[in-house]
């Protein structure tokens, strides 16, 4: 098995070069370090749904969007040790293959919200082969800052479902105080979709 | 020869509630509880299947759905019930209107020891998550729980399990 290359991405630059047409999108993103960097990325948008506990359910909620929305752009922003909690989700995602998914891991190989503890892609575990595995078939890894607007074209032409492992420095994701409020934001979601359908 | 299955008839009435009131995602993981509904759903244009690798996915899956203003039911037998409980944050949290769809284990007629803990588990950690109940222990129940937690988890935002006991599906041999 071959290991994820070394991470040299700054997090803060990652999401507007991947996403500068943000506008068009559903987001969904996994708690911590993810959801910072893409409510920075949405300015709290309504068209995000951004978690700060519920780890490993990203992913899942991010395919049950693309299912019902399938002619919505639907894109999930998670970190390593939130994609590994409910890591069966790319299987489950490889099996019913949505078109319109995008999954977007930012691996720092640690647990940042916690501590920084050392976290299982550091040495071993890569999760683009996982990937693979479950059955995606376009994914894509990268480690240099060089490499994003290429990322931005596998998102944008690659066949549906995608997977992007994004190897990024362990520095601190942007310092963006989002709506913890998790009922309205459901709420703030959901009118803002059907107001615009 | 599938309608000679046990839960063909009821299967059919409740796969009928189900997407006359707008479910069209059955997420699910396999059980001869839910054996017919899942294929009924299969079969169906408006509706579509999700199998998954475990209970909690569903939930979330549900949950996505209902940000897009679409209905999604979650498939399970009781012992998932047990890999949900962090992700039903978003019921009572979050006020998601997840719809449960509970095949007993663990309770009347039960043979395998197993089951037990967990089946005997399932109503309280329901209820701590505020998820409502509506159960199902003979045929006359059918309709009317099916119909309740359609229109409980439909009307408001608030989350709704149908819970079949093994009084009514019957227990396996063991």
């Amino acid at each position: 098995m071959v290991q994820s290359p070394p991470a040299n991405i700054d997090r803060r630059d990652l999401l507007p070069g991947l996403f500068p047409d943000h506008e068009e999108w559903l987001f969904i993103s996994g708690l911590a370090g993810a959801s910072r960097d893409t409510a920075s990325l949405t300015g709290d948008g309504a068209h995000l749904y951004s978690m700060a506990g519920t780890m490993g359910a990203a992913v899942p909620m991010g395919l049950g969007m693309a299912l019902s929305a399938p002619d919505r752009k639907v894109a999930v922003i998670t970190g390593d040790g939130e994609l590994l909690m409910g890591i069966g989700a790319l299987v489950t995602i490889a099996s019913v293959q949505p078109q319109n998914l995008t999954v977007v891991c930012q691996d720092n190989s640690l647990h940042g919200e916690t501590g920084g503890q050392k976290g299982h892609t550091a040495e071993t575990a890569n999760l683009e082969a996982i990937a693979q595995g479950a059955g995606i078939a376009s994914t894509m890894t990268i480690s240099e800052p060089g490499q994003i607007t290429n990322a931005a074209a596998f998102i944008a032409e690659a066949p549906g479902p995608r997977f992007l492992l994004t190897r990024i420095l362990p520095t601190p994701p942007c310092d963006f105080k989002r709506d913890l409020d998790m009922a309205a934001c459901r709420v703030r979601f959901r009118q803002n979709f059907l107001a615009s359908i | 020869m599938a309608n000679n299955h046990p839960h063909a008839e009821w299967s059919g009435t409740m796969f009928d509630i189900l997407r006359d009131a707008g479910v069209k995602l059955f997420a699910h993981v396999p059980d001869a509880g839910n054996d017919r509904l899942i294929a009924l759903a299969d079969k169906h244009n408006d509706t579509r299947t999700v199998l998954l690798t475990t209970e909690e996915e569903g939930v979330a899956i549900c949950a996505g759905a209902d940000l897009v203003g679409e209905r999604a039911v979650l498939c399970m037998q009781s012992s998932g019930v047990g890999n949900c409980p962090n992700y039903l944050s978003l019921a009572k949290g979050a006020r998601f209107p997840l719809l449960l769809m509970i095949s007993m284990r663990g309770d009347y007629g039960e043979q395998n020891p197993w089951q037990y803990p967990m089946g005997e588990a399932v109503e309280t950690l329901l209820q701590s998550f505020g998820v409502l109940i509506f159960k199902v222990e003979g045929p006359d129940d059918l309709e009317k729980a099916t119909t309740a937690a359609v229109n409980a988890s439909g009307n408001g935002a608030q989350a709704a399990a149908i819970v079949l006991s093994q009084k009514f599906l019957g227990a396996k041999g063991f």
